[in-house]
């Protein structure tokens, strides 16, 4: 159905693309080692860069960034573990002590960069992966799901424009778009554009019940090659989990080993990652 | 094909009927052009044909209206949609799916089609409109003009019995408009499609329709050929042509140029020939506003503007025009500020205003008195709820008012969905402007619209001017980019007004 595919990643099925970006996703969630997280982040931006949509994931990981630091520091100010104070900052009513510990700020950066990666991963499936076969597939399951799904990704780019627009006009008027009002005006017209969309998918017969068909589609070498690595990147995972291999303690003093498995472990995740890219034949 | 029996419809909480007591008919095969002025119920005939009203608006419905067969009572616009194909004026929230390969599929997908024929279906829409090259482009890089007909392509797929438009050229430059149409006559013609067709610019679809229906108020004012209604029509839904024989007291009422040409032959010949665009581009003296080699280029893309010069002298009333995509909006934004230029520079001798296509962007308040003052009896009204025309005029008053007072005020599209007595305001409006000594610049499809005020055109292609010269040299003598009153004229003139005192004056001599 679409056009020549430009990355591996792109010429698998959609089912396939979003469960492997899924896989990455979580599995940077279920490591605590700094660098296990870390290599599964850098894997997501050089997936990214393999898959042409580097500058789009690596944007989303600038906007996450201050999110993560913002996790950290939230971390490090309600957690009362860890032995090394860095800061005492006294009696806080409702709170008790608010004394911040060195390990406390530390597992915070972790738990900033865990989300770092999720997002990285999350905005690598938006950029790579079809979302009109992900709705396709939602709505032979679901209609009800479908429609909803298929008026909220249209209308994210509706109000995103529709923002830019009212942006634009009031440069206009006054050089600077008044930042509240502007997304207060989006946010008010949004039930009025929501109506416009449901109205199109309406005559567009989304409505009449018509579900679309099941497209046979034969199994591609890029299919296997991304089930094969995540299925690779979720054995790791469990396998880390299940035998301790991580060498990782939060509390009471942060202990993060840094030996041949550690680092064993980092290679092979990136490379369980990234393998499926290496295999080309059938781009264009 | 298409069937309303005392039709009357309301929606929720109006004062008044939106469709009064209307009973027509649409047979299979026929085309036929909506035609009234903003308001007069063409877009809720429409709605109501594809089932939205009253299933999808609500409201108060009385009467009957079956389309393809299906009465809208029983069926919703789901169903209706498997025999009519359907778009709406605002081409942004006509498309839902990622790209535009997916959203000629959607509709078919919908009616259950099994993927070859759905394959099949998505590459002649794409033919037919001369999509076929953006079928892998993301649905949120399109222009206007493009999403407009990737809408019309999503609503073609099917092959429905029939097509209900609302304004599917006010978007697009003469050129595609007049492709466009061309497409709709020849699946109109080949397919036996009917098309109920709603337009402003009765001029562009009168050739091709069977019949044209005008409507007033929500009830049906007119109903027969094209030929008849330009008889019947009243000034302000007369095409040229037709105003220009009415005005120079001729008994003859032609619907078309080709038409009016017949009507008029012994009186053309004596007319004097058509003049020739002049080259290159005028340099103003005391320019308020202009460009200097001025390039933009987008990133990793192409350039939208080459090395473009251009001055504007206080007073000037110019009209930008050129194909979709030539550069008109970035130029425009360039001049306001909103852009810097890639190479070159802007000159500026002073504020230079900018009313940009939407004028709904200029009100961020609910209320219209909050965003304008001395709004007047309209302080208290929400912007949405006023008319295209008010809200257009309201915004000019702002963009005019905000700030220092302009040297020169751009406008982008004005007329877009804008009725010809609307667009007949704003163009006095421009003249007084331009009579202050404010500069005036207007990017606009519109030949008639610019013949009306305009004393001078800058025609754009690629980026860069290609004709630069007096409204008469430039309008009077092009192809596409031309009026109606001079391509019968040979470019004798421009307007209806002054091509019936032209041939008054030679009755006379003769």
């Amino acid at each position: 159905m679409s056009g020549p595919a430009t990355s591996p990643l792109h010429a698998a099925r959609a089912g396939v693309g979003a469960l492997w970006c899924v896989t990455l996703g979580v599995a940077s969630l279920s490591f605590e080692h700094p660098l296990l997280v870390a290599s599964l982040l850098a894997a997501v931006v050089a997936a990214a860069y393999a898959a042409h949509v580097g500058p789009h994931v690596t944007r989303a990981v600038l906007w996450a960034l201050p999110f993560g630091a913002a996790i950290a520091v939230v971390n490090a100010l309600v957690t009362r573990e860890g032995l090394t104070v860095v800061f005492r900052g006294g009696t806080v009513p409702g709170l008790g002590r608010l004394d911040v510990t060195a390990e406390a700020l530390a597992y915070g950066g972790v738990l900033g960069l865990r989300a770092v990666a999720m997002i990285a991963a999350a905005a690598l499936l938006t950029a790579a992966v079809d979302a009109d076969e992900l709705l396709r597939a939602l709505r032979r399951r679901s209609l009800r799901a479908g429609v909803t799904a298929a008026l909220a990704t249209r209308l994210m780019p509706v109000l995103a424009r529709d923002g830019r627009r009212l942006a634009d006009a009031q440069r206009t008027l006054t050089g600077t778009p008044p930042r509240l009002g502007v997304l207060r005006a989006v946010t008010t017209g949004a039930l009025d554009r929501a109506t416009d969309v449901a109205a199109t998918l309406e005559v567009r017969g989304f409505g009449a019940g018509g579900r679309p068909q099941r497209r046979r589609r034969a199994v591609s070498r890029h299919d296997v090659a991304f089930t094969a690595s995540m299925l690779a990147v979720a054995a790791l995972a469990v396998a880390a989990g299940i035998g301790a291999w991580e060498g990782f303690e939060a509390y009471p003093r942060t202990v993060a080993a840094l030996d041949a498995r550690q680092l064993g472990l980092a290679v092979a995740l990136a490379a369980c990652a990234l393998l499926p890219f290496a295999d080309r034949r059938g781009i264009g | 094909m298409i069937v309303l029996e005392r039709v009357t419809y309301a929606y929720p909480a109006a004062g008044r009927p939106s469709l009064r007591d209307v009973s027509v008919t649409v047979d299979p095969g026929e085309f036929a052009v909506l035609a009234g002025a903003s308001g007069s119920g063409k877009s809720t005939l429409l709605r109501a044909a594809a089932g939205l009203v009253p299933h999808f608006h609500g409201g108060t419905f009385a009467g009957r209206l079956a389309c393809g067969g299906l009465d809208t009572r029983e069926h919703g616009p789901g169903d209706i949609a498997a025999v009519a194909g359907t778009l709406f004026q605002d081409p942004e929230t006509q498309v839902v799916m990622g790209t535009v390969r997916s959203e000629l599929a959607f509709p078919l997908e919908n009616r259950g089609w099994g993927a070859a024929a759905v394959a099949r279906g998505v590459e002649e829409a794409a033919l037919a409109l001369g999509i076929a090259a953006l079928l892998d482009r993301s649905t949120h890089e399109l222009s206007g003009g493009e999403l407009q007909r990737v809408a019309l392509g999503a609503a073609l797929a099917g092959r429905p019995r029939v097509l209900l438009l609302d304004e599917p050229t006010s978007q697009l430059d003469p050129v595609a408009g007049d492709e466009l149409l061309g497409v709709l006559r020849r699946i109109n013609e080949e397919w036996g499609t009917a098309v109920v067709l709603a337009e402003h610019r009765l001029e562009r679809c009168l050739p091709a329709a069977d019949r044209v229906i005008a409507l007033d108020s929500g009830a049906i004012a007119f109903d027969g050929s094209a030929g008849s209604f330009a008889a019947w029509a009243p000034p302000e839904l007369q095409p040229p042509v037709t105003r220009l024989c009415a005005l120079a007291g001729l008994p003859e009422r032609p619907a078309t140029v080709k038409a009016a040409r017949k009507a008029l032959a012994d009186r053309l010949e004596a007319l004097p020939r058509e003049t020739t665009p002049a080259d290159g581009p005028r340099r103003g003296r005391d320019a308020v506003v202009g460009l200097r080699r001025a390039w933009y280029e987008i990133p990793s893309g192409p350039a939208i503007l080459r090395g473009v010069d251009l001055a504007l002298d206080p007073g000037e009333a110019v009209a930008l025009m050129g194909r979709n995509g030539a550069g008109k909006s970035t130029l425009l934004r360039m001049l306001a500020g909103l852009l810097e230029p890639t190479r070159g520079k802007v000159v500026r001798a002073g504020r230079v205003a900018l009313l940009l296509q939407n004028p709904g962007d200029y009100f961020l308040h609910d209320r219209i008195g909050d965003d304008v003052a001395g709004a007047g009896a309209l302080a208290d009204r929400h912007p949405r709820d006023v008319s295209g025309g008010e809200r257009q005029r309201l915004a000019l008053e702002l963009v005019l008012s905000s700030g220092e007072p302009p040297v020169a005020v751009c406008l982008d599209e004005p007329t877009r969905g804008m009725d010809r007595a609307h667009g007949a305001s704003l163009a006095a409006r421009l003249q007084k402007l331009a009579a202050t000594g404010t500069a005036v610049l207007v990017a606009t499809h519109d030949a008639e619209f610019a013949a009306a005020w305009a004393d001078r055109v800058i025609l754009l292609g690629d980026g860069r001017p290609v004709a630069d010269a007096s409204t008469a040299e430039v309008l009077g003598g092009g192809w596409y980019f031309a009026t109606q009153t001079a391509r019968v004229t040979g470019g004798a003139a421009l307007d209806p007004e002054s091509g019936a005192a032209l041939l008054r004056a030679r009755e006379v001599v003769g």
